[in-house]
């Protein structure tokens, strides 16, 4: 048994892919969170993303509260080619079902898509689960930017339709910045830290701030 | 001509040639200093060192601050402090009892389940191997039951046996009531450091003594503390004897490699004193009354900018202050983690000087683009980051706009100063300690320091030099070392410690009054070399 966690599923090479629009082979293991924002305007919303990038290894475990507490929206990272990763997610779920009692938006992402051969999570596997907690699922490639575009939108739309239904839920008064929030996790064999996302979109609160 | 055979001269305190310094106007002493001026190495005979944690490590601190801070808006208590153990009987290896360490006072029996090596460890070098036994120094960290938590050099799966053998030894001496403090066996050295939980040991073959062998030991120990806090520690070793570290420890081994390279390179670990950033006196004061006016937010313990390893400026709490151990934690903490450059980022860090059992929680943002200023916002409040982020923001903009961050960058790229600039001939070198603020300042390594393997031999000279006036029987005030390329000359008063490097030709009263000489150029440059005053929020 190995002791070490996989903490490399790859949560901060997929955000970093979307924002800065890149991929970087040498990317660092994160230390604590690393936060990350990210404006567009989608539906006549202008939205802003608050993104958690969280850490995976095992001592910041105790950490994970303290991000996906004021979540509106968490992305579960795991490896397609790490069995454990997706064992990981299962817990991570579960602790988010008792610890969050605000409507939350989750999203199933299988990374690492361009290592088919080394695949040890079929998409099928993976896209019932996904079902069974009523997340959105997509297998992405941080480096071939496959399926993370497409996250990121729905995810988004999601937390509009969100905002939409219940206005004065949570979604536009959580924090000072009325945040959505989203939370990111990995996993792989024991645990691993959810990355966790803030969404904000606030159509017309934003002021001139983008 | 120069002197082939060493030659040694201890100058005796009264010693009229001690020259016409006053020892009152040591350069860079201040009595409103940033820190707590930190165990420097006199004072860190083996005694303290051996003492049970609970005596040399602070706790409680972030506590009251906290208690201080909440009245006012706060009805819920900050759930700072009280970090959640991990669960650790998750994913615990199920031979891990039987594979236990068996010690007794003859015997070491060493699991052989520890030995099931994955085979991606089987072709990493092992005891065995002329690369590992070559290594210059080796520092391992152990449980106290002889499990591995970390190895300098190879990888640990591979020195289960090894580790044993440190274990029982320390245990054995400690069966007769004694402890085991270090072994010399041939060119090596052995230095063992016990303390709650953990058994750390240094194998030296180097020019460290045995003290800077401790010394270097309790840093690694509070480089644990840091990433866990003793309260976890304690925690999960009383919860599990038997637990394994490295679970914990997985991503921090960064920390600890790091740590050791700047201990074999930097004379600040060595000093335990921290190099300031040369800048003009008033551009540091507004970079400080920019922070102090821009980050009033409850809760904020401490506020610096960190450049190349070296202090730019700190602002603090009131009543609390920053040990230098503790900052060079921090140093090692910004030095080791590419991360921080890719975002802003929110992370746990224990201050075990400051409170040893809770986490500061850290804002790290770097205020260039080439990511070479780093400010950090330290809070007792684990919610504060957006607040803190705002801080950043405000403060980065009026650093830009009053040219503050330009004044770090050029500082930083003009390097520090030559040795010239001194105005002494034949001084090669120098090291100059201020005791009351904890700070050092030296020149530039220059030719023929600054060539592969002569950085190291300089190094070695000052630590030869520390050593042999710090940890003779007598206290030694002026020490007069003549070697074969160089002379050396270290004197420590109340005030400073000061070591420099000559040419080998200089005479014993041509160097004392050359350091008088280069005392009186670093009291004018006092100013810029250190930080003199510690301004708070
Ligand atoms: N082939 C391939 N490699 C990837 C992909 N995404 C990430 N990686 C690699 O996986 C490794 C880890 O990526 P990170 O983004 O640091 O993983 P992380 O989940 O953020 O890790 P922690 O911060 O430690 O939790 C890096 O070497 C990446 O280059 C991908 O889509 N395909
Ligand atoms: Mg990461």
């Amino acid at each position: 048994m190995n002791v070490i966690p996989n903490t490399g599923v790859g949560k901060t090479s997929v955000v970093i892919r979307y924002v800065g629009g890149m991929f970087s082979k040498a990317v660092s293991p994160t230390i604590g969170a690393s936060f990350f924002t990210y404006k567009m305007t989608l539906d006549s919303y202008r939205v802003k993303l608050q993104v958690w990038d969280t850490a995976g290894q095992e001592r910041f475990r105790s950490m994970a509260p303290m991000y996906y507490r004021k979540a509106n929206a968490a992305m579960l990272v795991y490896d397609i080619t790490s069995l454990e990763s997706f064992y990981d997610i299962k817990d991570w779920v579960k602790e988010l079902k008792k610890n969050v009692d605000t409507p939350i938006v989750m999203c199933l992402l299988g990374n690492k898509s361009d290592l088919e051969s080394g695949r040890k999570v079929s998409t099928a596997d993976a896209a019932e689960y996904a079902n069974s907690i009523d997340a959105l699922f997509f297998e992405t490639s941080a480096l071939k930017n496959t399926g993370i575009e497409d996250a990121f939108l729905q995810v988004s739309r999601q937390l509009i339709k969100f905002y939409e239904t219940y206005p004065n839920s949570g979604l536009g008064i959580l924090s000072p910045q009325q945040d959505v929030t989203d939370i990111f996790s990995s996993s792989s064999e024991n645990v691993r830290l959810p990355t966790r996302e803030n969404q904000q979109k606030t159509p017309e609160a934003e002021g001139c701030g983008c | 001509m120069a002197a082939l055979g060493e030659a040694e001269q201890v100058v005796a305190t009264t010693d009229s040639d001690q020259g016409d310094f006053n020892e009152a106007e040591a350069p860079g002493k201040s009595d409103d200093a940033p820190f707590f001026p930190s165990d420097s190495i006199e004072e860190l005979i083996y005694d303290d060192l051996t003492e049970a944690d609970h005596q040399t490590l602070h706790k409680g601190t972030i506590h009251s601050i906290v208690r201080q801070t909440s009245y006012d808006s706060r009805s819920e208590t900050p759930n700072t402090v009280d970090q959640d153990t991990p669960d650790i009987s998750a994913g615990e290896e199920s031979l891990e009892d039987s594979a236990e360490t068996q010690v007794n006072s003859n015997s070491i029996s060493v699991g052989e389940q520890e030995e099931c090596l994955d085979a991606e460890v089987e072709d990493e070098e092992d005891v065995n191997s002329p690369n590992w036994k070559n290594q210059k120094k080796h520092v391992f960290i152990l449980s106290e039951s002889g499990k591995p938590v970390y190895s300098r050099h190879g990888h640990e799966d591979k020195l289960v046996t090894i580790m044993g053998v440190m274990q029982a030894l320390v245990s054995f001496v400690q069966d007769s009531k004694d402890s085991l403090r270090s072994i010399v066996a041939g060119k090596h050295k052995f230095v063992f450091l016990v303390r709650d939980h953990l058994i750390l040991v240094g194998v030296t073959r180097g020019t460290d003594s045995t003290q800077q062998m401790l010394l270097q030991l309790m840093y690694v120990y509070n480089q644990v503390i840091s990433v866990l806090t003793h309260s976890q520690l304690s925690k999960i070793f009383k919860q599990r004897r038997n637990y394994d570290l490295r679970r914990l420890l997985t991503g921090a081994e960064k920390f600890f490699d790091n740590l050791l390279n700047l201990m074999d390179s930097e004379p600040g670990l060595l000093l335990s004193a921290v190099r300031c950033l040369p800048l003009d006196n008033q551009v540091r004061d507004i970079i400080a009354q920019t922070i102090v006016q821009n980050a009033k937010v409850k809760d904020l313990v401490f506020a610096l900018i960190i450049a190349k390893n070296q202090l730019v400026t700190l602002v603090r709490m009131k009543k609390y202050y920053l040990h230098s151990m503790d900052l060079h934690l921090i140093i090692n903490l910004v030095n080791a983690s590419e991360s921080f450059k890719e975002a802003e980022s929110w992370t746990p860090i224990c201050l075990p000087k400051f409170d040893a059992s809770g986490y500061l929680q850290a804002h790290v943002s770097y205020l260039d683009s080439d990511c070479q200023v780093c400010l950090l916002l330290l809070s007792v409040d684990r919610d504060s980051f957006f607040t803190l982020s705002e801080c950043k923001d405000k403060i980065k903009t009026r650093l830009t706009r009053y040219n503050a961050l330009e004044a770090i960058d050029s500082s930083l790229r003009r390097k520090s100063y030559s040795t010239q600039q001194c105005g002494i001939t034949d001084l090669r070198h120098f090291l100059y300690k201020a005791r009351s603020t904890a700070q050092y300042t030296s020149p530039e390594l220059e030719a023929p320091y600054c060539l592969p393997g002569e950085d190291e031999r300089l190094f070695g000279m000052y630590q030869y030099l520390h050593h042999r006036i710090h940890t003779s029987g007598r206290p030694l005030k002026i020490l007069f070392h003549v070697g074969q390329y160089e002379t050396l000359l270290g004197w420590v008063t109340q005030g400073f410690e000061l070591y420099a490097v000559f040419g080998p030709l200089v005479t014993k009263t041509g160097a004392i009054h050359a350091v008088n000489k280069l005392l009186r150029w670093i009291k004018r440059e006092e100013d810029r070399l250190f930080i003199l005053n510690s301004p708070t929020f």
